[in-house]
């Protein structure tokens, strides 16, 4: 902190402008990407428009909580895109044919995770390769439960992602509730800022009574959670299974996160920030793209461009901030 | 005994004697057929994965935090610049290797600046670098099988005695990796950093360049890597280093070094290389189906961590 000619109370103040631009920024680069799109496509900005444009929002936006939960705790979870799509070969076959084993292998896994950060906590092991490791296991079964693509979706869950809701196309409203849950759970409820504690200070929450075993069980468990409705989401809208699915949605949702606002490390994420980070990576993945004729070549390299300048405006503003 | 208690103190002589295990696992299910040729093609295949885990340790023992995901796509975008430069003419075979080589070096070159000048942590930075560099493979190599000159190809899968040539080839960079990390002030700097950055910063270790090298250094292996690879395999592809993008940070953390950054370990790289093809081969030669193999695999990693690990580490 410099001390020189501003006086304290100026230096505050600039430092909270740039507290405030920050925290706006995952939602101003979602308005630059719409503005583009509307300049390019006015037609696009409907009803039908943002239903098709966000179409496969709602899946990312989930497996984008779940790996920031994971992430909150300094932790990384290399291994959801390959449990997304193998959740989505389970809802694709059990949960259609055998709802009871279904439910029961999708619970099970859910336990697999909170297992995960028990082992990870309890042998102090980094979880990049614990993740590495099971996302094999996660892309083995799948395969072994669905070798080719096929199976069908159960059809209440095809009817709930298929919802039509006046005024709001349903990925919006399912983005909003997906935000504003997870938000009151994890910024503003009790436990949810123990949680978060366990990533900024482990020392403090652990000296404090809490028992940091319990905030990576219960922080594995809900990225579980969160991968599970994930699979089951994108297997409502794409109608059958396929155990290669989910592979993009590791570095997707670990895009998402950060792009969001959240850091690797000290517990400093942002569920809304998350959720507006998988709905501008969704938008810009390709309607966009294609609005602005940019050629198939090139579109995965947008992302990389997108992902770059959200930084690089942030690291400017950070820089200023200082 | 002393020195074998000391032997088995190293870490990574773990990741020799799991090599061991599985070989001999598959020698005892074959009867015994084939298990030099098994240990032949390991070598082969290890290199490659010991290439880039090289470069993967050195990157990852600058700290927590830092590592090159752009590795997979480099291989890929170097392996169709090096056959596109070699044009399958003998004559061109030295100049597409170094086209090969400048494409690392640019990759790495721009990954750190991503990390230095815009300040975006290291993942991230290397995994925007690899969705620009995958499109600019799938934009320049067009899809196309580019197939290497004869002679570079042949060169690749050449034995002498069993022994490829490349595993030699392997053997040798794991020896200067070894010099370089061990004995020269660039290895010590970046095991200093990976310790504590800040105070070999206060030390008058000049962090910033130390860091540049070992991204550059990175990339550069990526880029041979991809060269290598289309010549083995007779033909450059997109996904040809998909599974590098896994194994390179496997065999780094079996093979012993420290995730959380500042020990780094040599020989465990070739070990674990070693170790993940043979296993490979094992599960082959039991003739298990993709997904059962896929599953043991993932297995096998974890319950190696578990056992291995326990050292403090950040990440």
């Amino acid at each position: 902190m410099t001390s020189s000619a501003p006086t304290a109370a100026q230096s505050r103040a600039a430092r909270n402008r740039a507290r405030l631009l920050r925290t706006m920024l995952p939602a101003l680069s979602m308005t630059l990407i719409l503005l583009a799109i509307a300049w390019l496509n006015p037609r696009a900005i409907s009803y039908f428009g943002f239903s098709l444009m966000l179409n496969l929002a709602i899946p990312i936006a989930l497996a984008t909580i779940a790996q920031m939960f994971v992430i909150t705790i300094n932790e990384l979870d290399l291994s959801i895109g390959t449990f997304v799509g193998f959740v989505g070969c389970v809802t694709a076959t059990w949960l259609h044919d055998a709802p009871v084993l279904g439910v029961l292998v999708l619970l099970a896994s859910i336990g697999v995770y909170a297992g995960l950060g028990a082992l990870i906590h309890l042998r102090n092991l980094p979880s990049i390769v614990v993740t590495l490791g099971m996302s094999f296991v996660w892309q083995g079964l799948a395969i072994l439960i669905l070798p080719k693509p096929g199976g069908a979706a159960p059809d209440w869950l095809k009817g709930l992602m298929g919802l039509k809701v006046p005024f709001v196309p349903f990925p919006i409203v399912a983005a909003i509730v997906i935000a504003l849950v997870v938000h009151f759970g994890l910024m503003r409820s009790a436990y949810g800022t123990v949680l978060r504690g366990a990533g900024g200070n482990p020392q403090a929450i652990g000296r404090a009574g809490w028992s940091l075993l319990k905030t990576k069980v219960v922080m594995f468990a809900l990225t579980g959670t969160f991968g599970v409705i994930s699979g089951m989401a994108l297997i409502g809208i794409t109608t059958s299974g396929d155990a290669n699915i989910g592979n993009g949605y590791t570095l997707l949702s670990i895009a998402g996160v950060i792009l969001g606002g959240g850091e690797f490390v000290g517990g400093r994420v942002s569920p809304i920030g998350a959720v507006i980070g998988a709905l501008t990576l969704a938008l810009a993945a390709s309607p966009l793209l294609t609005f602005m004729n940019i050629p198939p070549d090139w579109q995965v390299a947008a992302n990389g461009v997108i992902l770059i300048s959200v930084l690089a405006a942030r690291a400017l503003i950070s820089r200023k901030g200082a | 005994m002393p020195s074998f208690a000391k032997l088995f103190a190293t870490p990574w002589i773990w990741s020799f004697l799991g090599a061991l295990i599985v070989w001999l696992a598959a020698v005892i299910f074959t009867g015994g057929h084939g298990a030099g040729g098994m240990i032949t093609a390991a070598l082969s295949l290890a290199v490659f994965t010991v290439i880039v885990g090289l470069g993967q340790m050195f990157v990852i023992t600058l700290g927590p935090g830092n590592v090159d995901l752009s590795l997979p796509a480099n291989i890929g975008l170097a392996s169709a610049v090096a056959m596109k430069t070699m044009d399958g003419q003998d004559s061109l075979i030295a100049l597409g290797l170094l086209a090969a080589l400048a494409c690392g070096v640019v990759i790495g070159l721009a990954n750190y600046a991503l990390i230095r000048v815009l300040r975006i942590p290291p993942i991230i930075a290397t995994l925007s670098s690899s969705f620009i560099i995958l499109s600019t493979d799938i934009h320049y190599g067009r899809g196309l099988q580019i197939k290497p000159p004869d002679s570079f190809a042949d060169f690749a899968n050449v034995q002498f005695f069993g022994v490829p040539i490349l595993g030699l080839f392997g053997v040798a960079l794991a020896v200067v990796a070894w010099a370089g990390l061990q004995k020269m002030v660039y290895g010590r700097s970046v095991l200093a950093i990976g310790q504590n950055m800040r105070a070999a910063k206060l030390a008058g270790i000049p962090v910033e360049r130390v860091r540049l090298l070992t991204y550059t250094l990175s990339g550069a292996l990526g880029g041979i890597n991809g060269a290598l690879l289309a010549g083995y395999f007779r033909g450059a592809s997109v996904d040809i280093g998909n599974e590098y993008l896994l194994s390179s940070i496997a065999v780094v953390v079996i093979g012993g070094t420290s995730v959380a950054g500042g020990k780094a370990n040599v020989p465990g790289i070739w070990g674990a290389s070693l170790f993940l093809v043979l296993l490979l081969t094992m599960l082959n030669t039991f003739g298990v189906s993709a997904g059962l193999r896929l599953l043991l695999t993932g297995l096998i990693i974890v319950g190696v961590i578990t056992a291995a690990g326990g050292h403090k580490t950040g990440r």
